[in-house]
This record gives C-alpha cells, structure tokens and sequence, in this order.
C-alpha cells in the first residue's frame, strides 16, 4: 500500500503547533526555573520532567479523562464551544504540549542557567529591566538551547504514539498521525506499507536532528578564542 | 583632554541643585549589617562608612567583605539590615522599607571579571545602558568615552577579541557612559601589567576630576592604594579595622592584617626598652632563639615596656658581606645566610641573626657578593623601615 499523505501532513501540522506553543510556553517555566530563588523549585522541576519517565499510555489517560465532560475544564470547554476535546486535533494539541513539555523547557532552562550570572548583574545595574536582559543577554547567549529545545519538541511530537492513541484515536485527516498509521499497518499485516512509512518518519527526523546539531556544532570549538 | 570636558557638558544632570547642592557635594552613606556564609564560613559584614567624593580604597584580604559591601551598595545583596543613601536619595533602608531596585540605583560597578558582554562589539556593550537617549545622541556619548579611555578604533571589535587592558577600558567606559552617582570597582586592574595599569589609572583620574562622583575601589594591591588614595579603609572579617590617607593606614602603628597585606615578609614581636622623644626613635627588644635584638624604630605612642609588633619588608633591608662603617642607617646586625632561594627575578634569602629574617636582593647582587648559605653577612635596617604595629 502507498504511503498515506494525509497522516504526514497531520503529524507535521502537528508537530508545528506544538513546538511553537511549547516554544513561548516553555521560556517562562525555563526562565523561573533557572532563576527563581523559591526553595520548593525542585517541585516544578520534578513536575515537568515527569513526562519523560511516565507511560504515555497513564499521561493519556489523565490528559483523556481532563479534556472529557466529567472535569471541570471540559466541561468549560464543552459550555464554551459546545463540544468535547477529547478525539479532536486540539486535544491532540494540548496532550502533546504536555508530553513535550520537558523536551523544551530542560535545554532552555539549562542554557538560561550557564549564563554567567555576572553579565546579569552587569545588565541590572546598567539600568536595564529583566525584560532587556532577558532579551538581550540572556536569549541571545542561550541561542544553543532554544534551537535544541523547539527541534527536540518539534521531534518528539513527529514520533508521539501513546498520547496520540489515547487522547485522539485514530480518525483519518483529524488525529491519524503517522505513528499510528504505521501501527494499523502492522496490525493489518502490511509489512511493506509500515517499512514505507517508518523509513520515511525516521529519514525526517534523522535529516532534522542533524540539521540542528550541525547548525549548534561551534565552529570555534577546532580553534579556541583566547 | 577635551574629550574629558565634553563628556562632562553630555552629562544629564542627576541631582537636581535644590535637593543637594552641586553634586560634588554628594557623599555615600552606608550603615550594612549582614549575616552570610561564605565557603562554609559564617561571617557578619557590619560596616559603617561615609564616602566623599573621589576614591575611597576598600583594602583587605579575601572574604573580608569587600566585595559583599559593593553588593549591598550596587542592590545585589540585601543587607540584613542598614540603611544606604547617596547624598539624599535614600537606596535601601530597612526601617523605611526601602529597598531601590538594581536598575534605578545608578550605582556604576565594574566587576572582577569584567562581565562584558561577549555576545556584542565594544561599541554595543559601551551603549548598552544609554536606552533613555536618542540614537544620535548615543552614538555621540560612546564616542566621546570610547577616545576618553583611548579605545576608539576598537569600536567594532568583538568583545571576545580583546586583550586584558582593552576589556578593562572597555568594561569602564561601558560603566561611566552611563553617569552613573557612585562607582564600584572591583579590583578592575588586578590582572592587568604595571605600564597598563598606570596609564588606566592616569585615564580613570582624569575621569574623576570631571565628574566628582565617590569612588568605592576595592583592591589589595598596595601600589594602587598608594596611586589612587585619598582614603582607605582596611576591612577584616566584615568589619572595619583601620582608615585614614594611605599613609597613616599604611605605616605605623597599624593591625598586624594590615600588616601582612602591606607586605611585611618579617613580623616580631617587641616589646619598648626606651624612648627618645626628643629624637623620635625609641629602642625595642625582639626576642629571638638565640637572644634578644634591639632594633631602632620610630617613635609611637606607648611607653617602656609596652608590647608591639615590628614589621620589616624584606626589600628594605640591605646586606652587607663586610661590617659596614659610615652609615646613616641605625640598625647593623650580624648573622649568617641558611638559604637562597631564587623567585623569578628576586632573590630570597633567609639570614639567621637571632631572629631569622627575610631579605630580598637582585641576581646580580647576589653574584657580584658571591653569596651562599653560611656566608656572614651584616643586614643594614633603617629606623623608619621598622614600621610599628598594634599587638
């Protein structure tokens, strides 16, 4: 069987969303993480980063049974829009913000704590505000981890199964990623379609990694500046 | 020079004349009391200083709190408790509660490490606290302080490709763009050769005589506390142990820290056996292994029999491979070398005279009196090279 279209032009839509909310989502959590002086920081950390141990399977469940009538906030949703997220593209959506989340807020907070603390100091007390050191010193000397952070999301969304067969299911053209297209695949026997397919998924995000870690590689790392 | 006077002309005026007068009139008050654990140690920064306009030194060891008392001021770190004003404008004061952000304290700071940005060029780093102004006007601005502090062909170079005098010129020029009301530099020149240092130094004065602002320059150099000040204050364990003009900080009678800072390689304990006031010498007795030694000293309050400690640079003794006759210098001891020891271009040598001392001398001396371990020698110390100090 062919390769379906349809399911990559999805997963890609997908992918998109996702990294670009997790993008703007993830530089306030990164910046609080790095620097807030609060003691019960160590909370968050654990909290964000538990995607990363949990089955997607027990995320998708809780995201499954959030996004559904019986939680306030579907229910909130449901009187808002007057229909449920569960098994639409905007659940998909919010499901994997979740499940990605680490993957953008660990490089980024990370990047954000390696800048030297004094560049900081030296920023506040040229009268600058925390928004024009953020801006200014602090993006900028972080450029590494922000492009890490959006790929990593970017491509961690690209591979997403649990969350999306849980949260979504499998409706062609609305929540039929790739992943599960090559998961019917397999089940239907059709080797050969889910070879295709999964060839074609790993060839992308194999090209994108290395994209990313070509463009991160520093050129002065063979000749070091004084 | 006249690069100087326009930058003064650019300046905004800060304090306005009715709240304080002119501005050279605007001192920095600070009354700090701060508890803080530094390397596993606790210790309590409790000053209280005044700083007029010009350079006040902050002299000391390391972790005696001179950093954390440029913090406080600059709003980096809060006192436990105190209060911190420049002239009128209260920055933190705990029984007001007022505690002035970082930004709007327009307190200047040039770090030990400089802190440039290393993302940006030289010129971008020296307009980056200029946002209030017009982009004309700032270009004008860092190009007057940029020939102030002599780095004008470097405007375009990346902040990462600088030498160390060039940063250093370009993390104060950086600073002093701003106009800011007091400046705090810590220890800015420490790593900087001595030909460089002093041409900043010269750069700095300059600046200074243009804009009358206090100056908190911490350092524990003794040539720059004698280049810069007009006031030092010798901090130790948080606290305050001496102050006054270099000179009656520096020389006797002072704290043994002090002391050990100024570079006493030779410290004893004494104690007074007489005094002339007439001549302002007085005689003391050090206590050696191998009998007592009397030394000629200045004179300094204290009768006989009082207990003091006399410190001898190493570089202000002469030695002498036969007795020495015709002298001015008051002390003449004999001993006998127990070692050489060759540090860079500095001879040291150790001399067993009672007491054993330190005395350093040039190579060529060295080779030109043939000297070697158990060779006799006379060591020639004068009067005033006997700096007394507080036991």
């Amino acid at each position: 069987m062919a390769i379906d279209w349809q399911t990559f032009w999805l997963t890609l839509q997908l992918a998109v969303t996702v990294s670009a909310i997790l993008f703007l989502l993830g530089l306030p959590i990164a910046y609080w993480i790095a620097f807030s002086p609060r003691r019960w920081k160590f909370l968050v950390e654990a909290l964000v980063a538990l995607p990363i141990v949990l089955p997607p399977t027990v995320l998708g469940f809780y995201v499954l049974v959030a996004l559904g009538p019986r939680s306030p906030f579907g229910r909130w949703w449901i009187s808002l829009t007057g229909h449920t997220l569960a098994f639409t593209f905007s659940g998909l959506v919010i499901g994997s913000i979740l499940y990605s989340l680490p993957f953008a807020v660990q490089p980024f907070a990370a990047s954000f704590a390696s800048v030297d603390r004094k560049l900081l100091a030296a920023s506040a007390t040229l009268g600058a505000s925390p928004m024009r050191t953020f801006f200014r010193v602090i993006a900028p000397l972080s450029v590494h981890g922000l492009v890490t952070g959006a790929t990593l999301s970017f491509a961690h969304t690209m591979g997403e199964f649990g969350v999306v067969l849980m949260v979504g299911g499998n409706i062609p053209g609305v929540t039929r990623t790739v992943s599960i297209d090559i998961y019917d695949r397999v089940q239907a026997s059709d080797y050969a379609g889910a070879n295709r397919t999964a060839l074609l998924l790993l060839a992308l995000c194999f090209l994108l990694l290395a994209l990313v870690y070509g463009l991160n590689r520093k050129p002065w790392t063979l000749n070091p500046v004084k | 020079m006249s690069a100087m006077s326009e930058t003064r002309e650019l300046a905004p005026k800060v304090v306005p004349p009715s709240a304080s007068g002119s501005r050279s009139d605007v001192c920095l008050q600070a009354k700090i009391l701060k508890r803080q654990a530094a390397q596993g140690q606790e210790f309590v920064l409790d000053v209280e200083i005044e700083a007029a306009p010009g350079f006040t030194i902050l002299f000391g060891a390391s972790a005696a709190g001179k950093t954390s008392l440029l913090d406080c001021v600059a709003g980096l770190s809060k006192p436990d408790s105190g209060h911190i004003a420049i002239g009128k404008r209260v920055l933190f004061d705990t029984s007001q509660s007022i505690d002035v952000p970082i930004a709007q304290r327009r307190a200047g700071y040039v770090f030990q490490n400089l802190a440039l940005f290393p993302h940006m060029m030289v010129a971008q780093n020296v307009s980056y606290g200029l946002t209030q102004l017009s982009r004309a006007e700032r270009e004008k601005r860092v190009q007057t302080v940029l020939q102030a502090f002599r780095i004008g062909n470097l405007a375009h170079r990346s902040a990462r490709e600088l030498s160390g005098g060039e940063s250093q010129r370009t993390a104060l020029a950086r600073t002093l763009v701003t106009d800011p009301d007091i400046l705090l530099l810590d220890e800015p020149l420490a790593a900087l050769d001595t030909p460089t240092k002093a041409q900043i130094i010269d750069d700095l004065r300059e600046w200074h005589r243009a804009h009358r602002i206090p100056i908190l320059y911490v350092t524990h150099s003794r040539e720059e506390v004698f280049a810069l000040g007009e006031r030092v204050i010798v901090l130790e364990a948080g606290r305050i142990v001496a102050q006054g003009t270099p000179h009656e900080v520096m020389t006797a009678p002072m704290q043994e820290t002090v002391a050990q800072l100024a570079g006493f390689e030779n410290i004893f304990d004494a104690v007074v056996e007489a005094v002339r006031p007439e001549r302002g010498t007085m005689t003391c007795r050090v206590t050696g292994e191998g009998g007592p030694l009397q030394l000629e000293t200045p004179l300094v309050r204290g009768g006989v029999g009082s207990a003091l400690r006399i410190g001898i640079r190493a570089g202000d003794i002469l030695l002498a491979t036969s007795p020495p006759v015709g002298l001015s210098a008051r002390n003449v001891i004999p001993g006998r070398i127990t070692s050489l020891d060759q540090r860079d271009v500095i001879v040291s040598a150790r001399v067993k005279c009672r007491v054993e001392m330190e005395v350093h001398l040039t190579l060529a001396a060295r080779d030109s009196l043939q000297l070697e371990p158990g060779k006799e020698v006379w060591l020639v110390i004068k009067t005033h090279s006997c700096h007394l100090m507080l036991k």
